[in-house]
């Protein structure tokens, strides 16, 4: 019996936030919330990235009903030039 | 595209340890959700280390718990394909992550922990949060 892969990421040399689920804000008025990838010269790299549409309602209620039903997948990667990158905070660090 | 089965065949034995059925094909996901009765819980097993590495040692503690699921299962997803897709329709009005966590009651969801609930979590925090919704959907009532 071998359970030396738990509590163990299997990267360990990557950004601190890498796998984790994101709330991305940008200096245009976006919000993404995607799985944090990584962070290089082109910008962030979020992976299965849900778009924040404000003709469904509000920010607010799109983030709530993320983190009680989980991120529908509009975009199978994104990237964001780190110059539009306003904030990115961890969805579960979310006070909603 | 899988992993390697060799890679991934310590987070199955982890499951299965705990006391977990693993259900690989959509046959056995039927036999075991279809007309679900008690109390079960499904855990949506990921190779990812950065979450299921301390998921599944959280509901290794969790399962310590006096108050429990009658029944546990596990699908891996990315590697038992059908599995997984077919046991996500039972609780198709949640989005998919992995891992992930449905406390099932009578076929009804009553509780689910997504994956970002459990990122950046310690084993002991989720499993706090796990036994806390065990008591309040599987506790008997006084």
């Amino acid at each position: 019996m071998s359970h030396r892969l738990s509590g163990r990421p299997l990267h360990t040399d990557r950004h601190e936030l890498h796998g984790v689920t994101v709330v991305l804000d940008t200096r245009s008025d976006a919000t993404y919330i995607g799985r944090f990838d990584s962070q290089d010269e082109h910008g962030v790299h979020l992976f299965e990235v849900g778009v924040f549409d404000p003709a469904t309602g509000t920010r607010e209620a799109y983030l709530r009903r993320s983190a009680q039903f989980g991120i529908r997948v509009d975009r199978p990667e994104l990237t964001v030039a780190t110059s539009d990158v306003a904030r990115v905070i961890p969805l579960g660090q979310l006070d909603l | 595209m899988p992993y390697n089965p060799a890679l991934v065949a310590p987070m199955r034995e982890e499951m299965v340890h705990m006391g977990a059925q693993e259900l690989t094909t959509g046959a056995e996901v039927d036999a075991a959700l279809g007309d679900q009765k008690g109390s079960m819980l499904v855990f949506i097993n990921s190779v990812c280390g950065c979450a299921a590495g301390n998921a599944r040692p959280a509901l290794r503690l969790a399962l310590q718990h006096g108050v429990k699921p009658q029944q546990v299962v596990t699908v891996f997803a990315g590697q038992d394909l059908e599995a997984t897709s077919r046991a996500r329709q039972y609780f198709a009005e949640y989005q998919p992550s992995s891992p992930s966590i449905a406390l099932l009651r009578d076929g009804e969801v009553v509780h689910f922990v997504h994956r970002h609930m459990i990122e950046g979590r310690s084993p002991q925090l989720i499993a706090g949060e796990l036994t806390k919704a065990f008591d309040k959907y599987y506790g008997v009532a006084v």
